[in-house]
C-alpha cells in the first residue's frame, strides 16, 4: 500500500475508532454515532465547500458570516411568512450564493490575496448583520420546522429513535455534490487547474473570473445549507454564534490534505479529516477528559500533522529552500 | 518600487485628512477637544504593537496568527507571578519571563516555518490553537486581577501630557523602523520577503532571518500583554480576540503588501490614526460600532483597488 496522506488519515482513524471503542461503552452505541453525525453535520458541509475554494488557490474566512446571515434572514422569513420548506431553502440559498458572488467579483478584481479580501467581508457581513439584527436571538420556530425528519425511522429498546436524520441528509447531498463537481464535471477539473496555475488556466482560455465567482458562490450555497441545519439542530439563531468557526473548518479541511497554495487535496480526505476532527472531540468527551484539554489536543493535532505533511513535500522536493 | 510605496502613503494622508475635515465639519467641538484626543490615545498603543508585531512577518511574506494567543499566555505569566509577591525587582524578573516565553514561542514559530516550512498561516493557526489551550487549561477560564500599582501606573501616567503607552508604542515604532531601514537584518527581511530562494542562494541564512522575524514579533506581543494588563487592571485567556483581524486589516492598509518585500512602518502608523479617527469620530456622532466595523472592511477593499488602479 502507497503512503499516502490519506491512508495515514485512514489508518489514525481506525485506530481511534478501535481504541475507542475497547476502552469506552459509549462510542459505538447508536445513541452516540447518531448525535455525533447532528453534531458534525455542520462542520462536514462547510469543509466541503472551503475545500473547492482551497482547490482553486483562494481562501474564504467569511463564510460563518454568511451562514448566520443566510440563517437569520431564511429563519426570519419563516417566522413571518409561512412558506414551507422548499421556499426556506429558496431563500437562504439565494442570501447565500449571492454574498458568495460579491466575495468572488471582489477576489477576481483585485490582486490581493483573497484572505485579506475576506478578512475584509467577514467583517462587513458580520457588522451588517449585528447592525440590522441588533444581536437579538431568534427563537420560537414554526412547528414544522421543529419536529424530527428522520428517514428509515428505528427505535432501540429503550425507546431512542434513530435513522438519517435531516442533518445527515443535507451533510451527503453536500459531499455528492462536491464529489459530483470536483470529480466528474469539467468545472471541476477547471477548479484544480486554476489553484495550480492561474496563468495557465487563463490561458488556456477558462475564464478566471466566472471560476472564481464558481468557487466563492459555492462557498456561499454550502454556508446556507449550514444555516439551515445549524438553526435546525440548536433550534436557536445567535447572531455571534460562530465566531471564529472558520478556523475549526479551516483546521479539518487542512488536516484532509487540502493546500494553501491550491491544486491539491481530495474529498476523501477532507470527509476523514473531518471525522478524525469530530471523533477527536467525542473521544475526548467519553473518557472524561476536562474540556479545557481540547483546545490543546485540537492544537497539537493541527501542528503534528502540518508539519508531517510540510515535511514530506520538503523531502520530496529536495531541494534547500 | 519608492514611488509605488509614495502613493499609498498618499492615499492614505488623504483620506485622513478628509477624514478630519468631516469630522471637523460634523462635530468641532468635540473632535478638536484634549478629551478626544487623550482617548484615541490611549486606543492606539496596545492596537499599534500588534499591528507591528503583525507587520514584520508579512514583510517576509508571512503572517502571525498567534499574536493574541502570545499576548494572553504573557499576560497570564507576568499576572501570576506579580499577584503572587509585588516587588518592584519580581514585576521585573516577571515582566523578563514574560519576555522570554514570548521568545519560546517566537523561536516555536520559526521552527516551523523556516525549517519544517510549513506555511505560515497554519503554522500559527496551529500555535494559536495550541498556544490558547494551554491559557485556557492553566487558568480554568478564570480571570487574574489586582495587580500592584507599578503595572497600572503605566496606564494612568504622562510625560510631558503624553501618555506613557503612547510613549512606549512611538518607541517601539522606532525600534521596529531602525531594524527594517538601518540594519543588515532589516534588509535581509525585505529580500526574504521579494524572493526567498534567490536570497537563500546570496548566502544570506534565510532560516534565520524568518526565525528572528516571528522571535521580534512576539516579543512585541509581550509589551502588548504588558499595557494591556495595566489598562484593564486583569489578564484572562480570552482577552483581545477582535484585535486579530483589525491588526491585519490595518496592516494592508498601511500599504503592505501580504505577499511580501513591501511595506513601511510609517504607512502603518498612519493607516492605525487613521482607523482610531474614524472609530472615535463615528463614536461620538453616536453611530453604532457595527456601522465602523463595515467602514473598515470596505475602506481596505477600497484601498486595494486604487493601489491597483495606480500599479497598472
Amino acid at each position: 500500500m502507497k503512503v499516502t496522506s490519506n491512508n495515514i488519515l485512514l489508518v489514525t482513524v481506525l485506530f481511534l475508532i478501535i481504541n475507542l471503542s475497547v476502552f469506552t461503552n459509549e462510542f459505538l452505541s447508536i445513541e452516540n454515532i447518531y448525535d455525533m453525525v447532528n453534531n458534525y453535520a455542520v462542520l462536514m458541509i462547510l469543509s466541503c465547500g472551503l475545500f473547492v475554494v482551497l482547490v482553486s488557490g483562494g481562501i474564504d474566512i467569511s463564510f460563518p458570516a454568511i451562514t448566520i446571515i443566510t440563517q437569520y434572514v431564511a429563519i426570519s422569513f419563516i417566522q413571518a411568512y409561512d412558506i414551507g420548506f422548499i421556499f426556506m431553502f429558496v431563500v437562504s440559498i439565494i442570501t447565500g450564493i449571492l454574498l458568495g458572488l460579491l466575495n468572488g467579483i471582489i477576489v477576481n478584481k483585485s490582486n490581493v490575496p483573497s484572505i485579506i479580501i475576506t478578512i475584509s467581508t467577514l467583517n462587513i457581513f458580520y457588522g451588517a448583520l449585528l447592525y440590522f439584527s441588533k444581536g437579538i436571538w431568534l427563537y420560537d420556530f414554526p412547528e414544522w420546522f421543529s419536529q424530527e425528519y428522520i428517514l428509515l425511522k428505528k427505535t432501540t429498546q429503550d425507546g431512542f429513535e434513530y435513522g438519517i436524520s435531516f442533518q445527515a441528509i443535507i451533510a451527503i447531498i453536500a459531499i455528492l455534490l462536491t464529489y459530483f463537481i470536483m470529480n466528474k464535471s469539467s468545472i471541476g477539473r477547471k477548479i484544480y487547474a486554476l489553484g495550480g496555475s492561474k496563468d495557465a488556466t487563463a490561458r488556456m482560455g477558462f475564464s478566471v473570473l466566472k471560476l472564481h465567482l464558481f468557487v466563492y458562490g459555492y462557498m456561499g450555497l454550502m454556508a446556507s445549507f449550514a444555516g439551515i441545519v445549524q438553526a435546525y439542530t440548536l433550534q436557536s439563531v445567535a447572531p455571534d454564534s460562530l465566531l471564529g468557526y472558520e478556523l475549526v473548518v479551516l483546521a479539518a479541511v487542512v488536516l484532509g490534505g487540502a493546500s494553501l497554495s491550491g491544486g491539491k487535496g481530495s474529498l476523501f480526505g477532507i470527509v476523514l479529516g473531518v471525522i478524525l476532527l469530530a471523533i477527536i472531540q467525542n473521544g475526548l468527551n467519553l473518557l472524561r477528559i476536562d474540556s479545557y484539554w481540547q483546545t490543546v489536543i485540537t492544537g497539537i493535532i493541527i501542528i503534528l500533522s502540518v508539519s508531517a505533511t510540510a515535511w514530506g513535500q520538503y523531502k520530496n522536493k529536495g531541494s534547500k529552500i | 518600487m519608492r514611488i509605488k510605496i509614495d502613493n499609498s502613503i498618499k492615499y492614505l494622508l488623504f483620506l485622513l485628512a478628509f477624514s478630519v475635515a468631516i469630522f471637523t465639519y460634523l462635530i468641532p467641538d468635540i473632535f478638536w477637544s484634549i478629551d478626544n484626543f487623550q482617548s484615541i490615545s490611549t486606543q492606539i498603543p496596545i492596537l499599534g504593537i500588534l499591528t507591528l508585531a503583525m507587520l514584520i512577518p508579512m514583510i517576509t511574506g508571512g503572517i502571525n496568527l498567534s499574536i493574541i494567543a502570545t499576548m494572553n499566555a504573557c499576560s497570564l505569566i507576568i499576572a501570576y507571578l506579580v499577584t503572587q509577591n509585588n516587588t518592584i525587582l519580581f514585576i521585573i524578573i516577571a515582566c523578563l519571563l514574560g519576555i522570554v516565553a514570548s521568545m519560546i514561542i517566537g523561536v516555536f514559530n520559526g521552527i516551523l516555518i523556516a525549517k519544517i516550512r510549513v506555511s505560515p498561516i497554519l503554522a500559527t493557526l496551529g500555535t494559536m490553537t495550541l498556544i490558547n489551550g494551554i491559557n485556557i487549561l492553566m487558568t480554568n477560564g478564570s480571570t487574574i486581577s489586582n495587580f500592584p500599582n507599578l503595572i497600572l501606573s503605566i496606564n494612568n501616567e504622562s510625560l510631558f501630557f503624553i501618555p506613557i503607552p503612547m510613549i512606549i508604542f512611538i518607541l517601539l515604532s522606532l525600534f521596529v523602523w531602525f531594524i527594517l531601514e538601518k540594519t543588515t537584518l532589516g534588509r535581509s527581511i525585505y529580500f526574504v520577503g521579494n524572493n526567498e530562494k534567490a536570497t537563500f542562494y546570496s548566502g544570506i541564512n534565510t532560516n534565520r532571518v524568518i526565525i528572528t522575524v516571528y522571535v521580534l514579533s512576539s516579543i512585541l506581543c509581550c509589551f502588548a500583554a504588558i499595557l494591556m494588563m495595566s489598562k484593564l487592571n486583569s489578564a484572562k485567556a480570552s482577552y483581545g480576540d477582535s484585535y486579530l483581524l483589525i491588526s491585519i486589516l490595518a496592516t494592508v492598509l498601511g500599504g503592505i503588501n501580504p505577499d511580501g518585500g513591501k511595506g513601511k512602518v510609517i504607512g502603518v502608523i498612519v493607516s492605525l490614526i487613521l482607523l482610531q479617527i474614524i472609530e472615535s469620530g463615528l463614536n461620538i456622532i453616536g453611530i453604532s460600532s457595527y456601522i465602523t466595523l463595515i467602514l473598515w472592511g470596505s475602506l481596505l477593499i477600497f484601498f486595494v483597488f486604487i493601489q491597483r488602479d495606480h500599479n497598472k
